[in-house]
């Protein structure tokens, strides 16, 4: 038998948990071919790769649309869940209560978070539910064929030639105000920026809400609509230069003292951001609010950071409940004896 | 069981045919907010402590304060505990209802009253008990900002010293109403204390009501059908309850906070075994609860009408994602927000089949507070085991009145987690699919979010899904999985509660009820054997889908009145979409929807008019 002299086979590349890039992917995608929301879930994986998370240890939730049905196109390995429109932040609330080790991944869209599912989401925030929040925002409803959405800005036109007369609502000021403690907004083209706030999002101990602007190519991407891919290129104004450190690599940033902030995240991991405008605080909600607020009356789309808060309490710690994944606790722990009831029914006698 | 004979006690001071012992109703007719809910509970407990078995209804609006409210208790010797519809003794607090209240008085009740109101000039034929509540009240209050609240126990120490209650059993029920206030204890204790004296000096029996000590309270104790739901809930397991405030379900997941608090904090670390959340609105709360239930926690919400319509679409989810969860309605009137604080069951059709699309629920239906409890704690054990939602169907009635209940039995069986699959299971099985029936019930096994094997994830969603959970529109597949679903729910048809059926001998008719209807239909049953010698089968359904002792019982007899607490027939209905077609002329309705506890008097004349009709 001749035998032919093969190279050795080059060492798979896997990450600290041992698991390759395919790993993390998901089924092919049916969204349209360019979907701003296909490079979103591109980066979810490279995060999720690079930070070595455990699949099984992931939820992915969803509402109703195009964004919503994303969480099938990546993480294969990890259960999802795609409930009713507009309401997956009470299917992520209820998941997250009943098994605190999960970590709850959502992605909705700007109809599913700004329009039917405001409530939802603002009690979400206010709760500070741990979680990642990821808004695929595209300013139309997609999978209907188009229509405006609640964030859609004033004055941009619909291909039919309808004008939006309506202000938009800006998820991360609401977010801000209302108690999330991770806000940032990025671009799905912008790759560095948007891996590394997701990064930050997924090692995150409270609710951390990204409104990504993913251009819908089919409905939402051309002259007068103002979340078209050109669009976004021409008005994005990067707050920072954004850098996700994660608490197990040993590797130092470079940037110039004096022009960058580094924040320290409860695991031990780092966000460094290399400021673009030094005159930005993240850790206040007042500076984030009057730079969304400013940033909008100039017809601007600020990406980056804009709060962080590692200190606030969130809704697990606020509910007191036990380490352990309540789900699963055994009969001796959730069925009280027969004294109890005992106890009970003697003092109603 | 109520027995059927009726007697008559001796007494010495009235003739032998007038003096009626321990079967009466008294209604306390007060203004909301008045605080006389502490007066109403001590005389509710006193009559019970003296053993005779009692009921209370209490008939409030929608009002934190100034409508007209009323108390009714109920003593009765032969323990029936529905609502009576007549009036014995009438305690007249309130200004504004005084008037209509005695006028719709049947000849020889008794009316207390302040004597401020006048009333005795309004008829010739009852018993009328002015009684000075200012000046009785001032006398033992010196602090006037305190007589407000006091004022009220004056009359239980009219009532007591007037019906014969033993006036010490007043002073019991106070200290276990005050528990370790024992000021506010004290007076009270002046207060009915003085009523007590002041009916002793100053006033002539003359009517026919007593009370006697009776023996029939042993083991005993009180309870709304609210807090044992929460208790059986809290012994089922319940680790989440996601909530929004309704009436009269808000009251479940507050007593759930308390039991919880007191018998569900880790000893070891102080942290809780549970997390009870007041979501923002309906849909949060069932959210959540499918959330919860989907991650593998025994999940629970308590609502109700208004609540569940907002539900429907998640409770859709839930049936055709197949995620377990509770879902306890206390049943109030309708339609929209109806009469919030009256009691209906107006729900039990809609829930049946809540949600657009082909959907159909189980059901449990628990008349009793002992109900309650057990249905409490099974209602999470067959969520888990079928993998979809359970409706626990209380009503106002039952859920906000107390009734006296039997010793409740603690959990015979372990739980029951239905079929989940461990990491050990998923080693051992070649691969694993969501929906496919594998043991040919209709109930797949599921995975838990969180399982730490590669193959344990499956996508879940409301879309059309074949066996492998994967999305799909393929025909076949459709119909395939909501084949297995029809399936599941026939099994469940077997494992429900049976219902609860007495045979009447050679009965003709059959009267078929449910929840609380059930204690009118006890007493009906008695008077239209004892008046009109009528004997009559009973089936009382205890759960949806029916089972097939159900249909066997209507097969049996002539004709069936289906007795329930709607307009619409709604249970009637559902039968006839089940019976056979030789049985769907038998069926008839006894309907009782005007917010008030159905009463037998009522069902047995509907009853006798459709017989004569006959």
């Amino acid at each position: 038998m001749a035998t032919t002299a093969m190279p050795p086979a080059a060492p798979k590349k896997v990450n600290r948990v041992g698991l390759e890039p395919a790993d993390y992917k998901g089924n092919r995608s049916t969204l349209c071919a360019g979907c701003g929301h296909n490079a979103i879930s591109e980066r979810i994986i490279e995060a999720c790769y690079e930070l070595g998370v455990e699949p099984y240890r992931v939820a992915k939730l969803s509402g109703i649309g195009c964004s919503s049905k994303s969480p099938a196109y990546f993480l294969r390995s990890s259960h999802g869940f795609n409930a009713v429109h507009g309401r997956m932040p009470s299917v992520a609330t209820g998941t997250v209560l009943a098994n605190r080790a999960i970590m709850a991944l959502g992605v909705s869209g700007d109809g599913d978070s700004a329009s039917i599912g405001i409530g939802q989401f603002v009690h979400l925030m206010r709760r500070n539910l741990p979680c990642v929040y990821i808004i695929e925002d595209n300013g139309c409803y997609g999978l209907t064929k188009g229509q405006f959405s609640a964030t859609a800005d004033l004055g941009s036109k619909l291909k039919t030639g309808v004008v939006n007369d309506l202000p938009p609502i800006d998820t991360c000021a609401l977010a801000i105000q209302l108690g999330a403690t991770y806000v940032a907004r990025s671009f799905s083209g912008d790759k560095k920026q948007l891996l590394a706030l997701l990064e930050g999002a997924l090692v995150h101990r409270g609710t951390a809400m990204l409104d990504v602007i993913s251009p819908c190519v089919t409905f939402n991407d051309h002259e007068g609509s103002t979340k078209s891919y050109s669009y976004v290129k021409d008005h994005d104004e990067p707050l920072s230069d954004v850098s996700f450190v994660p608490y197990f690599e040993d590797i130092t940033v470079e940037y110039e003292p004096g022009t960058s902030t580094e924040i320290a995240l409860p695991d031990g991991s780092r966000l460094v951001l290399k400021k673009l405008r030094t005159d930005y605080d993240p850790h206040s909600k007042v500076e984030a609010l009057r730079l969304l607020t400013e940033s909008h009356d100039k017809g601007e789309i600020v990406t980056g950071l804009f709060y962080i808060d590692t200190e606030r309490p969130n809704f697990l710690d606020l509910l007191n409940v036990v380490d352990e994944p309540l789900a699963t606790l055994p009969e001796s722990r959730v069925r009280p004896p027969q004294s109890a009831l005992n106890e009970v029914m003697d003092s109603l006698r | 069981m109520a027995t059927t004979h009726f007697e008559v006690m001796e007494a010495e001071s009235a003739p032998r045919s007038s003096r009626i012992v321990n079967d009466l109703s008294i209604q306390v007719a007060t203004i909301n907010g008045s605080g006389s809910q502490t007066a109403n509970t001590v005389l509710l407990r006193a009559l019970f402590q003296m053993g005779i078995p009692v009921s209370a209804k209490n008939l409030f609006p929608s009002n934190i304060a100034g409508l007209p409210t009323w108390f009714t208790i109920r003593a009765s010797r032969y323990g029936y505990v529905a609502r009576k519809k007549e009036i014995d003794f009438l305690v007249a607090m309130n200004p504004e209802t005084a008037e209509e209240d005695v006028l719709s008085l049947e000849p020889g009740a008794a009316v207390v009253y302040d004597e401020k109101l006048n009333l005795a000039k309004l008829r010739g034929d009852l018993a009328f008990y002015p009684v000075p509540f200012d000046p009785l009240v001032a006398a033992i209050c010196p602090d006037a900002k305190l007589r407000k609240l006091v004022r009220n126990m004056i009359y239980d120490g009219v009532v007591a010293k007037l019906l014969g209650i033993e006036v010490e059993e007043i002073r019991i029920g106070l200290e276990k109403q005050f528990k370790k206030k024992a000021k506010a204890a004290e007076l009270n204790w002046n207060a009915a204390r003085a009523g007590y004296d002041y009916a002793e000096k100053s006033l002539t029996k003359a009517d026919r009501f007593w009370v006697e000590r009776m023996d029939k309270n042993q083991g005993k104790f009180l309870i709304d059908g609210n807090s044992a739901c929460a208790l059986g809930a809290m012994f089922g397991g319940v680790t989440i309850c996601t909530w929004y405030p309704i009436t009269p379900s808000s009251s479940l997941a507050e007593s759930l906070i308390g039991y919880m608090r007191r018998y569900r904090i880790d000893p070891a670390t102080k942290k809780a075994t549970f997390a009870i959340v007041q979501a923002e609105d309906e849909l949060a709360a069932v959210g959540m609860a499918i959330g919860a239930g989907w991650a593998g926690a025994r999940a629970m919400t308590a609502t109700s009408g208004p609540g569940i319509s907002l539900m429907a679409e998640f409770v859709g989810l839930a049936y055709y994602s197949e995620v377990p969860i509770v879902i306890f309605d206390i049943e109030r009137v309708g339609p929209s927000t109806g009469l919030p604080t009256r009691t209906a069951q107006g729900d039990i059709l809609k829930n049946a089949y809540l949600s657009h699309g082909d959907t159909k629920h189980l059901m449990l239906i628990p008349s009793s507070t002992e109900e309650c409890f057990s249905m409490g704690v099974e209602a999470f054990d067959l969520a888990e085991e079928f993998q979809t939602p359970v409706f626990v169907m209380s009503d106002l009635d039952l859920g906000m009145n107390n009734w006296m209940a039997e010793p409740f039995e603690y959990p015979s069986k372990p739980i029951s987690r239905g079929k989940v699959l461990s990491v050990e299971d998923l080693n051992r099985l070649p691969g694993f699919d969501r929906y496919k029936d594998v043991d040919g019930d209709g109930i797949a096994y599921r995975t838990l979010p969180g399982t730490k094997h590669p193959k344990a994830s499956y996508f879940t969603r409301g879309s059309g899904h074949d066996e492998h959970a994967i999305y799909s529109e393929r025909p076949e597949d459709y119909v395939a999985n909501m084949d297995r679903l029809a399936r599941k729910f026939e099994t469940a048809r077997a494992r429900l509660p049976k219902p609860e059926i007495r045979e009447a001998r050679e009965a003709e008719i059959g009267i078929l009820a449910y929840g609380t209807t059930h204690w009118a239909i006890v007493e009906s049953l008695d008077q239209l054997q004892r008046e009109h010698h009528l004997a009559a089968g009973y089936c009382r359904v205890r759960a949806f889908p029916f089972s097939a002792e159900v249909f066997t019982f209507i097969r049996r007899h002539r004709r069936v009145y289906v007795v329930e607490q709607n307009r619409d027939a709604q249970m009637h209905r559902m039968l006839r979409m089940e019976v056979d077609a030789a049985d769907v002329g038998k069926l008839r309705s006894v309907l009782h929807y005007n917010g008030l506890p159905v009463d037998a008097r009522s069902v047995t004349d509907s009853i006798l008019r459709q017989e004569v009709r006959n």
